[in-house]
């Protein structure tokens, strides 16, 4: 069973069916057992970080989340949900984030031509950078939908986006992944992905 | 880089599509979930749903069909159409939209977008504005395009995204329905008064009209069109080629 974890940012309705699209049971919660006994995990997020991180530590999921992902459970970030598994962020001041992987988000305008539009919204191709599970039924090229205006500065970059600088739009550390689009509205390539994160197991 | 984006707009009434959709090989071509099922499996890269119900039991059913189509469509969705208050956000966000536009609520409360924008994010609140020239001036028109507000529109559309529109639907009055291409002149002033996406509604007859509005502003986002499309004068496959041997940046 894979648990959306609800802490409280953002519709998980379109999320919870492209599970169910692709065969797989996903429950959307914010029971702490419940997510204890989830075999992935999938974390969500829409809006600021500061008031995510926030309610992801208040509500108590973060530390759940913090030692399923230690215990080699896979977790999928989304979007804001992907940049909260960073160290920090600096999106209106500085925040903490959950430190699964090492890095920081900073903001699109300080790398990309001035005369770009933020936030960075559409469908974008993927460029890889290097092999993850994740990529396992897409392809270099593939386009799939992003809308965000800050992006991750890491080691572990798996794909990026060209917006006139490469921005990190998959990441991979062990069993903790990240999406910086919208898998579950990027169509059959979305799903695709979706179905790999699935397939992804549990590391010693 | 980012793709220019292709967008059929739905108008539904009592539950189904309305405006006459023409197609062959579609079962119900009045079914809004088979439609947009449809559009999603040629290409189109976002949805705009736009409800033109007016009773509650319409209402009701608009929201089931919203629900259904985000069991199997899994493309950005954005839903239109009697949306006055925040509270009509949730009830369509709730249901699977992924971006809300307002056109006359907003008129009627200016603050709506500034209140939907700060709970829900500017990603999430479309500013439609339907235009017409007047004397030579752009003025937006408000219930439907059947009122003169007198607001002057580049300064309307300026302040709604200074207040947290994170994209702008430029709905030409002139053009619409005429089928001899998108306003070029009116979509050159809106997208240089603006840093969000701007998508051009109302005038394309057939593919060229995409693809010089594309080459002549390259700052415009997104194309949108309902009838060319749903009575297959344009089929949104053939577009995206089109696009794609002009050098067109395009998901195919």
């Amino acid at each position: 069973m894979i648990a959306i974890i609800d802490y409280g940012v953002g519709n998980l309705f379109s999320l919870m069916c492209s599970f169910s699209a692709i065969g797989e049971t996903a429950v959307v919660t914010r029971d702490p057992d419940e997510i204890r006994f989830a075999e992935k995990l999938v974390l969500p997020g829409v809006g600021a970080f500061g008031d995510a991180a926030e309610k992801l530590r208040r509500s108590g999921l973060a530390d759940v989340l913090i030692r399923k992902a230690a215990n080699g459970t896979p977790v999928l970030g989304i979007c804001l949900g992907m940049q909260l598994l960073f160290d920090r962020s600096y999106e209106y001041g500085e925040h903490q984030g959950l430190g699964l992987i090492r890095g920081e988000i900073r903001p699109i305008k300080d790398v990309i031509d001035s005369t770009l539009k933020i936030p960075h919204i559409g469908w974008n191709p993927l460029i890889f950078t290097r092999p993850s599970p994740l990529l396992k039924y897409i392809n270099e090229g593939d386009c799939v939908y992003f809308v965000h205006s800050y992006y991750a500065v890491c080691d572990n970059t798996v794909a990026v986006a060209d917006y006139s600088a490469p921005l990190t739009a998959m990441v991979q550390s062990g069993n903790v992944y990240g999406c910086q689009f919208h898998p579950e509205k990027s169509g059959d390539v979305g799903l695709n992905i979706l179905r790999a994160f699935c397939e992804t197991e549990v590391s010693a | 880089m980012i793709t220019k984006r292709i967008i059929p707009c739905l108008d539904v009434k009592n539950g189904r599509v309305v405006k006459g959709v023409n197609f062959e090989g579609l079962s119900d071509v009045a079914s809004p979930v088979e439609l947009a099922a449809y559009y999603s499996s040629c290409g189109a890269d976002e949805l705009v749903f736009y409800d033109i119900t007016a009773s509650a039991e319409g209402r009701a059913l608009f929201t089931d069909i919203l629900r259904r189509t985000a069991l199997r469509v899994f493309i950005p969705l954005t839903v239109g159409g009697g949306i006055n208050t925040v509270a009509d956000f949730e009830r369509v966000l709730q249901c699977g939209a992924d971006k809300v536009s307002v056109n006359s609520g907003a008129i009627r409360d200016p603050s709506l977008v500034e209140k939907a924008a700060k709970r829900y994010g500017d990603q999430c609140v479309v500013l439609s504005a339907d235009v017409k020239r007047v004397d030579g001036v752009f003025r937006v028109f408000g219930k439907g395009g059947r009122e003169n507000t007198g607001m002057e529109a580049i300064e309307w559309i300026r302040r709604c995204v200074g207040n947290g529109a994170g994209e702008v639907v430029l709905n030409s009055i002139d053009t619409d329905g005429v089928k001899g291409g998108f306003d070029l002149e009116m979509l050159d002033a809106v997208s240089n008064a603006v840093n969000v996406p701007v998508i051009a509604s109302g005038g394309a007859g057939c593919i060229d009209d995409f693809l010089t509005l594309f080459r002549t502003l390259p700052k415009v986002d997104a194309g949108l069109a309902a009838s060319i499309f749903h009575f297959g004068e344009v089929r949104i496959a053939d577009l995206k080629r089109a696009m794609q041997r002009s050098g067109i940046e395009t998901r195919i």
